[in-house]
């Protein structure tokens, strides 16, 4: 899509045939991908709405205004305020050094970094009961001096940073590094500050990569059930996240409550892919205007 | 990724190795990004393979080898494998479709694309049961009509493990495609080779190494999947139970040193992913020449 508008494919000649292959076998070929989509994508997008106003949108609207509901709305909300901001401050931490100079060791912090997206989220809260549970490296300090960690908000927070902390800086790093470091060069030798550099040149450019990724982590963060399930303890009104609430409900067999809940988080992903999509194309216009920069 | 070979990697003056660096805060931010990384990833995961060294071997082997572990392995990666191989077949199509050709809403069903990355997996998971389960939407053809019970079998279990992996193979496959050059389908096509000939020995090929990362992608991220799974698949022990649900109950009953070194195992296979996932990305890149 974005390369069927790079100025090589347009200068194509108009003869030129759109596909080789024959007409019928393009109408099969789309037929399967849309009705695969249909069945895999579509219909449970779908379904998720129609399952959360099966019992109309008075029982909608008091299922999510319901006191355990709001609850979980909240934590949710301040899980995400605190890991996603974190996260950020990391991401262009490790960008700025990883795109901007050269060191030994440099592959293996990338993937270092990325080691939390291939662990599984059950692994990724088990590792917060070793430190902080009971038997866990520190829980007898922590009972000792009556902090709690697990099954408790700050177990929900680190676990929600751990499943998200690789989002904002392999956003980051590729952009930066494409970019390379000529404009803060620059910069700095006109007399500028770092933190000016920074927040003058750097900053500008990284923008839409910037948000890319926050938005990204953020619906993480949000949404994220294994981890937080396994370091919750699931108090009602208290250690609930939005998902874990969705699992409450539906284990309840309140189907109408688990689905109201589910498609607030549903609108979230749509919301989500919605700036995904208006971003991509930004940092896309971006690009073919560098390009243009350069060519001249 | 060519503009990430064309553009200059990094400052002539630090590719020297001169002393004096232009470019400040390298201290500040490899400082913090080490100690953000070892404070929130390192020294936690580490805790796992430390905890498995109060185990003896034998208990450790016991463990990871019990009967009902060893038929959670066969259900997980067995369920991911079929699953990542529905969405080479029909993400492959996808990715074709999305570049190749254009038809009505394309824009927004490539966005949609994208949807099992952005739902929360406990919705997905409730979603595909209630539609799967016998007066689903689904459910209700399938079993009423097919007579296949899908919804708490592990036939759900590969429905919800296909819906996670969707996006990882039309997401590789894409981009190869659109960089891949369409002169050279048009010449084999001109020399007379028909459309499947030149689709077997042009295309093929070229996406190829694309295909197997986006499977390899899809498989890793099936195997550790929790939320979408365990709502549809029933979780009976020997029968529809997955690997990490299996952590989670051997936690429940306290038996911590159980639950990891079976998180052990799953991370000794995670990580050997991630090494056949940077091999085929590195042949990827080597085969398109950049």
């Amino acid at each position: 899509m974005s390369g069927m508008n790079t100025p090589a494919r347009r200068g194509e000649l108009p003869s030129a045939p759109q596909t080789l292959e024959p007409r019928w076998v393009r109408n099969v070929l789309i037929a399967v991908a849309l009705l695969f989509l249909t069945v895999f994508l579509f219909v449970p997008l779908v379904a998720v709405f129609a399952e959360a106003l099966r019992k109309g949108w008075e029982a909608y609207v008091a299922a999510i205004v319901e006191e355990d509901a709001i609850s979980a709305i909240k934590l949710t909300l301040i899980t995400a305020a605190i890991a996603v901001p974190l996260n950020l401050v990391f991401g262009i931490a490790a960008s700025w050094c990883i795109a901007k100079f050269e060191f030994r060791g440099k592959s293996f912090l990338l993937t270092l970094i990325d080691l939390p997206f291939s662990v599984s989220p059950v692994i990724s809260g088990l590792i917060y009961v070793l430190l902080f549970g009971a038997q866990g490296w520190f829980g007898e300090w922590l009972y000792k001096h009556d902090i709690k960690i697990l099954f408790a908000v700050p177990g929900i927070v680190l676990a929600t940073i751990f499943v998200t902390f690789p989002f904002v800086a392999r956003e980051l790093i590729p952009l930066m590094q494409a970019q390379g470091s000529e404009e803060e060069e620059a910069a700095i030798v006109l007399g500028a500050s770092g933190w000016n550099t920074f927040r003058r040149v750097t900053l500008p450019n990284i923008k839409w990569g910037l948000l890319y990724g926050v938005i990204l982590c953020n619906a993480r963060a949000m949404g994220e059930f294994g981890a937080v399930s396994v370091v919750s303890g699931h108090i009602r009104g208290e250690t609930n996240t939005m998902p874990l609430q969705v699992e409450i409900l539906y284990n309840e067999y309140n189907f109408a409550a688990a689905f109201a809940v589910a498609s607030l988080l549903a609108l979230l992903a749509l919301v989500t892919l919605a700036l995904k999509s208006f971003i991509s194309w930004r940092l896309n216009e971006s690009r073919v205007e560098d390009a243009r920069i350069k060519e001249q | 990724m060519s503009a990430v070979l064309a553009a200059p990697a990094t400052a002539p003056v630090a590719a020297r190795g001169a002393p004096f660096r232009v470019m400040p805060g390298f201290r500040l931010s490899l400082g913090f990004t080490i100690f953000y990384l070892a404070l929130i990833v390192l020294i936690p995961l580490s805790a796992i393979f430390l905890k498995t060294f109060t185990m003896t071997w034998e208990g450790f082997i016991a463990a990871v080898t019990s009967d009902r572990v060893m038929a959670s392995y066969r259900l997980t990666f067995g369920a991911s494998l079929i699953g990542a191989f529905i969405n080479v077949i029909f993400g492959g199509i996808v990715a074709w479709v999305l570049v190749r050709y254009e038809f009505p809403g394309k824009r927004i069903v490539d966005a949609l694309v994208d949807l099992p990355f952005a739902l929360p997996t406990a919705v997905a998971g409730i979603t595909l049961t209630a539609l799967y389960s016998a007066n689903g939407w689904f459910g209700q053809f399938i079993e009423g009509v097919l007579g296949i019970k899908v919804a708490f079998t592990p036939l759900g279990v590969v429905v919800a493990l296909t819906f996670i992996g969707l996006p990882f193979v039309v997401r590789t496959v894409q981009p190869v495609l659109e960089d891949a050059e369409r002169e050279l389908e048009e010449a084999a096509a001109s020399l007379g080779a028909n459309a499947f000939q030149t689709f077997s020995r042009v295309v093929f090929p070229t996406i190829l190494p694309s295909l197997m990362t986006g499977f390899a992608l899809a498989f890793a991220r099936a195997t550790g999947e929790f939320g979408s799974v365990i709502f549809i698949a029933g979780n009976m022990p020997m029968v529809s139970e997955i690997t990490p649900l299996f952590i989670i109950t051997k936690l429940e009953q306290y038996d911590y040193a159980g639950a990891t070194a079976i998180a052990v195992v799953m991370l000794v296979v995670s990580f050997l992913m991630l090494l056949a996932i940077n091999l085929l990305q590195a042949w990827a890149r080597g085969k398109s020449g950049k």
